[in-house]
């Protein structure tokens, strides 16, 4: 469906998520973040980055153990940026799919 | 806050004091992974999430085998190998390396690398009593994030209110 976030059209799924990966920018993160009750920074800006940019290049949204492992961002700060559920709110945020990787 | 489309919920709430506990107590290659991947999962989730080794299950979390587990098809039918063939000397080597392969492509990381995930993801460990005195372990032998070697009982509050799964 066709919203308005930031106010700019974006196409979201029935669970809010974007499904149109160029429709996101910084101004659309801020709003996205602010829905699920994180205010977007400069260091969850950074995260947001190497997920999209992890997307791009493989076409799956990275696991938490990915953005850990191969974005070198540290797991215990992950969970305090993105609390209980970091790999679906990053995803949400940066405006990737929802993550189905195991590990 | 716009209202004109869906905004996921998380449901932060709905699992809040949701708890899991995994009983490992198997210590071959193949079956450590279950009850890793699991916890890893419940903890992205935001679930609650305890690990206890017993007995077989130490060799997951001994600073000594846990980088070393093995895989055999010897009396598992599931490989499809004929019996005596997988009981032939070397074969287990030969399948241990292949699974261990196998695992790598899939971008799995090693046993210790889950541990050490499943650790700063918030998951806890515990080794059990009787197991440590059987094999003559102590804490100082295991993976530094196990927090401490507990006996059936008090596994049993621990995991009070929890779902428990024994794998």
């Amino acid at each position: 469906m066709l919203a308005t976030i930031a106010g700019k059209p974006v196409h979201v799924n029935d669970e809010g998520f974007l499904t149109e990966f160029h429709e996101w920018d910084e101004d659309v993160a801020a709003a996205l973040a602010a829905d699920i009750g994180i205010e977007l920074d400069e260091e969850r800006l950074t995260v947001l980055r190497f997920v999209r940019r992890d997307y791009h290049e493989r076409g799956t949204t990275p696991t938490l153990r990915r953005v850990s492992a191969t974005g070198g961002f540290d797991t215990k700060r992950l969970f305090v940026l993105f609390p209980k559920k970091p790999a679906k709110k990053m995803a949400y945020v940066a405006g990737v799919p929802k993550p189905v990787g195991c590990v | 806050m716009t209202s004109d489309r869906p905004v996921p919920t998380f449901d932060d709430d709905v699992d809040g004091g949701r708890k899991l506990c995994l009983i490992c107590s198997k210590g071959s290659l193949d079956m450590a992974y279950p009850g890793l991947i699991l916890a890893n999962a419940a903890l992205g989730e935001g679930i609650e999430t305890h690990l206890f080794f017993t007995f077989w299950g130490y060799e997951i979390i001994r600073k000594k085998t846990m980088a070393n587990l093995q895989f055999t098809a010897v009396g598992n039918p599931a490989s499809h190998m004929p019996a005596l063939a997988a009981a032939l000397p070397g074969m287990q080597a030969l399948a241990t390396r292949m699974m261990r392969r196998q695992i790598a492509d899939l971008d799995v990381p090693t046993v210790p690398e889950m541990l050490d995930h499943i650790v700063a993801a918030g998951g806890h460990l515990w080794a059990c009593r009787m197991s440590a005195d059987m094999l003559k372990l102590k804490l100082e032998d295991l993976h530094d994030g196990v927090e401490g070697v507990i006996g059936a009982t008090e596994f049993m509050e621990l995991s009070a209110g929890a779902q428990t799964l024994f794998v």
